[in-house]
């Protein structure tokens, strides 16, 4: 996974649904091995195939939709990604191809697992979010816009997310740079609680 | 200045500002399990990546292994065992502890962490598991988090995190007999929804929170998720020192003044304050597809989403007591403590259930749960009933693709989640506390628990 394109454009595709939850993103029985791929095939699965073992899709799923197969650009309703904390959600979704979920707003363990892994939550209201159902827009990470051909719907992003997904910063390496910080932190914090600091017992 | 609860914690463990303007959160207990555990655990050892202190993290075989008596590594699950062998070979080479498949202290991660002392007050725990929030029952900063997360904190004992907001529920009053702590939960979240904690840490206060025994607590603080919230918690006080004390992992007493200091203080302010009646509270059982659709078990469905109506196969303004029922459970790191099978073999012992129930299932929390429960001859009572024992483990709490419950079925359940297709394609799942799975099951159809409760008081 890379840095977010900028600006990113396609065609929003709707599923206008409150409480998506992660299950239906990517049911448990579609996680087949310890590893972040092999997940795109999964995505929506109950909702995407009328037979979902035997891969038949239903045609009214929006991303079975000619004009929607494929697209970057996901549109959702209140508390999208809600339930478990499976990231294999958004491997799913990044592997598809979505790189930017629009929605009213997200279940916080699955907004933080897209900024990970470089996929863009943007929260609107609901009026904006249905306002862009059907049209081809563009993302715009830098100016933190979403703009329509008629229409300019600006979106808050903490600073710091927005940094490490321009430029596809890797946490770890970001935090380990501050490594004296939690050395020096730590020898402190063994001796104000002692409890917290574990000998292997098994 | 007063401060709550969760500011003492987080600024005890704020180690500096990065530069983007977050905080670095020391973390101080990693907790995995074999279905998101293994992720991160494999991702590290690609980046040839090290975890920072081993003795500290920890990881448990619970999400899909088999619960049938006698089980091994194999799991009903295709390709299942795979999770396990690698969860194991990993977690070797990565010197973290390891709760094996039928090692005596297994269970599910939220029952055993507690169990063994491993979640303390005052600190801050994180595992890859939404329902990581269950722990904050005693007082710790517990949260669930994604596998990328996980592998951060392992390497470097911190997160990055924005400060949440604080948000108090304080539940006054007392619960009548045959209500619990998961209809506390189930009130709040129906009457706020789903998305109603959303950005907030929140704490549980109040007397009919602080009535509540360690295992209540803990299902209270469990569905802190499905409020979307980022963790629930709750201030430690004796019961939790009690609980706590002797624990493998926990420090050997309590007398330190510091453990006391673990309560928000007189006047310090939450960004939101919800208050609930607890004696107005009942049984709930949910009917839709959503934790917010839940509603007393003596009411009617509401008009809601035309999705869940279809979905679970119920109109508006159906009676909700007296739905035929295919199958119940009892398990989950919602409801499968020693207290809850205790709770529900009370109303089961001396009864059957009804003939229409083609599964039902008790599924322990954790083996310690399981030997507790059959010294006390629960297991009996429960096979008597027409309940199968099983091993413990997350089970039909979701379906992995192994074992299911029988196709169409409508079950219920003392689990957390009701979404579409959550326990099996097409499966619809009613969610309640185990007093209610009990009197459903018996009754066949859902029922009103507080008949039972109402003949133990007569008695």
């Amino acid at each position: 996974m890379s840095a977010f394109p900028q600006p990113l454009t396609g065609r929003a595709a709707p599923l206008l649904v409150d409480n998506v939850d992660t299950d239906t993103i990517i049911p448990s029985r579609e996680m087949r091995s310890t590893g972040r791929t092999g997940l795109a095939e999964g995505l929506f699965a109950p909702w995407r195939y009328s037979d979902a073992d035997a891969r038949i899709e239903n045609p009214d799923f929006v991303l079975n939709q000619p004009d929607y197969r494929g697209t970057p650009i996901l549109l959702g309703g209140a508390n999208f990604g809600c339930g478990s904390s499976r990231e294999h959600a958004v491997w799913a979704l990044a592997e598809y191809g979505i790189r930017a979920i629009i929605a009213e707003s997200f279940a916080p363990i699955f907004h933080g697992n897209c900024l990970r892994n470089f996929v863009l939550p943007v929260t609107l209201d609901r009026a904006a979010v249905e306002a862009l159902a059907g049209k081809t827009i563009a993302v715009d990470l830098a100016a933190q816009e979403v703009r329509t051909q008629t229409d300019v719907h600006a979106f808050d992003i903490d600073p710091e997310a927005k940094q490490m997904l321009a430029e596809g910063l890797d946490a770890i390496d970001l935090t380990l740079a501050q490594a004296s910080e939690i050395e020096q932190w730590t020898a402190a914090d063994r001796t104000a609680r002692p409890w917290v600091y574990l000998e292997p017992t098994r | 200045m007063a401060k709550t609860l969760f500011e003492k914690i987080w600024d005890t463990h704020a180690i500096a500002t990065t530069a983007g303007g977050s905080t670095l959160i020391a973390i101080d207990r990693v907790f995995l399990h074999e279905r998101t555990g293994a992720a991160a655990l494999k991702r590290m050892a690609e980046m040839g990546r090290k975890v920072r202190d081993p003795a500290r993290v920890f990881a448990v075989m619970d999400h899909i292994v088999d619960t049938r008596i006698g089980r091994g590594d194999g799991t009903l699950m295709q390709g299942g065992e795979g999770f396990i062998t690698e969860t194991r070979a990993a977690c070797c080479e990565a010197g973290i502890t390891l709760f094996d498949v039928n090692d005596r202290d297994q269970g599910i991660v939220h029952v055993i962490s507690p169990e063994q002392g491993i979640v303390l007050p005052g600190v801050t725990l994180v595992a890859p598991d939404s329902h990581t929030c269950t722990q904050g029952a005693f007082g710790a900063l517990a949260w669930g988090i994604g596998s990328s997360e996980a592998e951060h904190a392992m390497v470097t004992g911190t997160l990055r995190l924005e400060r949440p907001k604080t948000m108090r529920v304080r539940i006054h009053g007392a619960l009548s007999p045959g209500v619990t702590a998961k209809d506390m939960i189930l009130t709040l979240i129906s009457q706020h929804g789903a998305g109603g904690g959303a950005g907030h840490v929140v704490e549980f206060a109040g007397e009919a929170v602080t009535a509540l025994d360690m295992e209540a607590r803990m299902t209270l603080c469990n569905m802190a998720t499905e409020f979307s919230a980022m963790t629930g918690l709750i201030a430690p006080d004796a019961k939790t020192f009690e609980y706590l004390s002797g624990r493998t992992y926990a420090p050997d007493d309590f007398g330190d003044p510091y453990w006391r200091s673990l309560a928000t203080d007189e006047g310090a302010a939450f960004d939101c304050e919800i208050a609930i009646d607890a004696s107005a509270i009942a049984p709930m059982v949910s009917w839709g597809t959503s934790p917010e659709q839940a509603v007393p078990v003596d009411a009617s469905v509401p008009q809601g989403p035309a999705r869940a109506h279809d979905y679970i196969d119920l109109d508006a303004g159906a009676r909700l007591a007296g739905t035929p029922l295919d199958a119940a459970f009892i398990g989950s790191c919602t409801n499968s403590r020693i207290s809850d099978l205790r709770r529900a073999a009370r109303i089961l012992e001396g009864r059957r259930i009804a003939p229409s129930i083609r599964k039902a299932l008790v599924v322990p929390g954790s083996l310690a749960v399981k030997r507790q429960a059959e010294a006390e001859g629960l297991d009996k009572v429960f096979e008597a009933a027409g309940f199968e024992w099983r091993m413990s483990g997350c089970s039909l709490c979701f379906y992995a693709g192994g074992e299911g419950f029988p196709e169409g079925s409508r079950v219920i359940s003392s689990t957390n989640r009701n979404f579409e297709g959550r326990q099996g394609p097409g499966i619809r799942t009613h969610i309640a506390s185990p007093e209610t799975v009990a009197a459903s099951a018996i009754a066949g159809a859902i029922a009103d628990p507080r008949e039972y409760a109402r003949e133990e008081q007569a008695a």
